[in-house]
């Protein structure tokens, strides 16, 4: 449960911005080793692929795509905060990453189905 | 004047240290009540021991916070009808800080911390000398009057998340004053302060949450003020390089 001093625009733009950040972490290890096995197992990856074409990767990778366009625009929304002159429109900047990020995974999701 | 609306349930914490519990109480709704009403009521009429900090009940001494609801809050100038969630309303002592007894907490690490923070006047001239002009539009002078109004209430030291996480953490407050005073011209202490907040504990441990800006009851912005004390040390450190 978020205790009620958490119940704010901002606390629920870091909460996601971290736990998308945890979520790429855990993803790129992964990421890098199926790269890898073009190399080492090229028949494995073709298995790999033939798996990524199933409604349930595709959604997953819509969730990823998700993920990752909110850590980037969150983590741009963080380096003007820090950077660039103040502005006042932290939850508007905040809620504009989470709907980009929408978007774009959006596009992504149609095009991938 | 009493209404005719059934008592509130009112819980509030009991216990000295780190040992206690909420215990109950009914206290009658009035039309205008605030949160620190409800609390006297209580200590007059059902527990003369129950113990609470408050001295103006106006908004300006910053003594009365508490946490309302889980949310820390100005109780002299909070309604109950803001916080009255049904028919309850459960108060508590400031969050973060070690409490003495029930409602009532040990301000010294907050205020160990402003003085952490060089969060004293370092004075540029002497009695003797004449009194300094400040331009009220310089733009330095803009950035410190923003800060100028916090009553040092624990509010937002009390909402944040890296103070409770991190003991060294000067907070919310403290660094907001380093900033006030950095961009004071009547302040001589520009070097020492920047020396203070970026250190262990310092500006850079701040996650940006905006806890503190969203419940300080004077509006002010700490978190854009820590902002700019993260820019400063990072100029600073990096013209020291060059």
């Amino acid at each position: 449960m978020i205790r009620p001093h958490r119940t704010h625009a901002l606390w629920y733009a870091f909460i996601l911005h971290r736990i998308s950040g945890v979520g790429l972490a855990l993803f790129l290890p992964v990421h890098f080793y199926t790269l890898s096995l073009a190399l080492t197992a090229p028949g494995r990856l073709d298995e790999f692929f033939r798996w990524t074409d199933t409604a349930a990767v595709k959604f997953a990778e819509f969730g990823l795509v998700f993920l990752l366009a909110l850590h980037m625009f969150g983590g741009l929304r963080l380096m003007a905060l820090e950077w660039l002159p103040w502005s006042d429109r932290q939850k508007t900047l905040a809620a504009g990453a989470a709907a980009i990020s929408f978007l774009i995974s959006g596009l992504f999701l149609l095009r991938a189905i | 004047m009493l209404s005719d609306s059934a008592d509130m349930e009112v819980s509030v914490w009991r216990g000295a240290g780190v040992a206690g519990q909420f215990e109950n109480f009914k206290v009658p709704a009035q039309e205008n009540q605030t949160i620190l009403d409800v609390v006297a009521w209580i200590q007059q009429n059902c527990d003369p021991t129950l113990s609470y900090r408050y001295a103006c009940r106006v908004g300006m001494c910053g003594s009365c916070a508490m946490m309302v609801n889980g949310v820390p809050r100005w109780t002299c100038r909070t309604h109950v009808k803001v916080a009255l969630q049904g028919n309850r309303i459960s108060i508590g002592p400031l969050r973060n800080l070690p409490v003495i007894k029930d409602l009532a907490t040990d301000m010294d690490p907050f205020f160990d911390k402003w003085i952490s923070a060089e969060g004293v006047h370092h004075p540029t001239r002497s009695r003797d000398d004449a009194i300094e002009q400040i331009d009220p539009e310089d733009h330095a002078r803009r950035q410190a009057n923003e800060g100028i109004e916090c009553i040092n209430c624990s509010v937002c030291y009390a909402a944040c998340d890296t103070v409770a996480g991190s003991a060294d953490y000067l907070g919310p407050a403290a660094l907001q004053r380093a900033w006030t005073l950095f961009n004071d011209a009547r302040d001589a202490g520009r070097v020492s302060i920047l020396e203070a907040v970026s250190g262990k504990g310092g500006c850079h441990n701040c996650h940006s949450q905006g806890s503190c800006s969203q419940y300080c009851p004077n509006d002010l912005n700490p978190m854009a003020a820590i902002a700019g004390l993260k820019r400063e040390t990072a100029l600073s450190f990096f013209k020291r390089r060059t």
